[in-house]
């Protein structure tokens, strides 16, 4: 039954990139805010559930859904592989300072917004 | 034989594109374990997969890296955005609810933050480098949060299209030094636990940034931060147009 996993996956998939996209439109955008996370949250969601009533997932469902997960870092390194590199080095000094600063400055606000979590936490 | 061999590939995409990916996995993993750095095999992998791409478009003056040469045309399948979502949300199975439900305000309240900062730093960058007016600063400052909200804002305010081109390179340069980075960043800002990952995903935004950096740093917090990520591009194309553009068009006046 591990196709029960891969089904369960798409389901989430599938709804929650219609949530996305229905609340884009709600927005005025025509496009998906946040599908993917509402898809995660689905998952989440079902999964926290069924085992809260103590009938997790069946082992081999859960499988299924494994699998896919462990396909994630090489789906990463074909993502990466397909990217316009080239443009990023070759547009000049504005791309490369603009989003080269944007991701150095940004790493340092991760610890300061971080505590906001844990004082919220404790 | 040779003219047969690379005509099964190209008939066969997806799946070679499984071998080529299975090879440079298999490589990185020797280049870790030599340097004895056996945890950077992912990132290598990736930087790897970054340096194909190169190659792939200076070969080719194409815009995706290696699956512009013909025999590799199914990475862009296997790397494509469809499997990619996919496998991003296999990674939430096993995540708890309540861990979400914990880092969830610092979350929130990071994605709107992350938002502004990188826009105000790109803005500062593109008045520094010359540009005046409003419409293309708030172009270029949308392009330093993700290569989609830059293209988006300057569709939206009609900047011209070589501004369009700098705000999606921008974007570009941002996911691809977030990949590359964040696995010897993460040590330093505390970047080890499901909060801290919520937080990161809200701040940096970009969903394959975010992905293939926490990919080398630490799979099991992958679920947490792509979960904030996914909502920032979202959120970046409905404030940047609107709200930040009023904001640069107030300053600049």
């Amino acid at each position: 039954m591990e196709i029960l996993g891969l089904g369960i996956l798409g389901g989430c998939m599938i709804a929650g990139l219609f949530m996305g996209n229905l609340l884009g439109k709600l927005v005025g955008l025509n496009s998906d805010v946040g599908g993917v996370g509402f898809a995660m949250l689905f998952l989440v969601f079902l999964s926290n559930y069924l085992e809260l009533k103590g009938k997790p997932l069946p082992e081999r469902v859960g499988r299924g859904i494994e699998f896919i997960a462990a396909l994630y870092i090489p789906i990463i390194v074909a993502m990466a592989a397909i990217q316009n590199v080239v443009a990023a080095i070759k547009g000049g000094a504005i791309p490369i300072l603009a989003g080269g600063l944007a991701t150095l400055l940004s790493f340092f606000l991760v610890p300061l917004l971080a505590r906001l979590g844990s004082k919220e936490t404790s | 034989m040779l003219d047969l061999l690379s005509k099964i590939i190209k008939a066969n995409g997806l799946v070679f594109a499984f071998v080529v990916v299975a090879l440079i996995t298999l490589l990185a993993d020797r280049i870790a374990t030599a340097i004895k750095q056996k945890r950077m095999s992912s990132s290598i992998a990736i930087m790897i997969g970054l340096l194909l791409a190169y190659i792939g478009g200076v070969l080719t003056n194409g815009k995706r890296g290696i699956a512009d040469i013909e025999l590799f045309s199914g990475m862009a399948l296997l790397g494509g955005s469809m499997l990619r979502d996919y496998a991003i949300i296999s990674t939430a199975y096993g995540a708890k609810w309540e861990n979400l439900k914990k880092a969830g305000f610092a979350g929130t309240v990071s994605l709107f933050v992350g938002v502004f900062f990188s826009f105000f730093v790109g803005c500062v960058v593109a008045l520094l480098l010359g540009y005046k007016d409003a419409v293309s600063v708030t172009t270029i400052g949308g392009g330093a949060c993700t290569f989609i909200v830059g293209p988006v804002t300057g569709t939206a305010l009609k900047a011209s299209s070589e501004v369009i081109a700098l705000s999606i390179a921008a974007g570009v340069v941002k996911s691809i030094l977030t990949m590359a980075l964040t696995p010897f960043v993460a040590p330093k800002i505390g970047l080890n636990n499901p909060a801290a990952a919520m937080v990161y995903g809200g701040i940096m935004g970009t969903t394959s940034g975010v992905a293939g950096g926490l990919a080398a740093t630490d799979p099991k917090l992958v679920p947490y931060g792509a979960m904030t990520a996914t909502f920032y591009t979202g959120l970046g194309c409905l404030l940047i147009p609107s709200v930040g553009f009023l904001i640069v068009k107030a300053i600049l006046g």
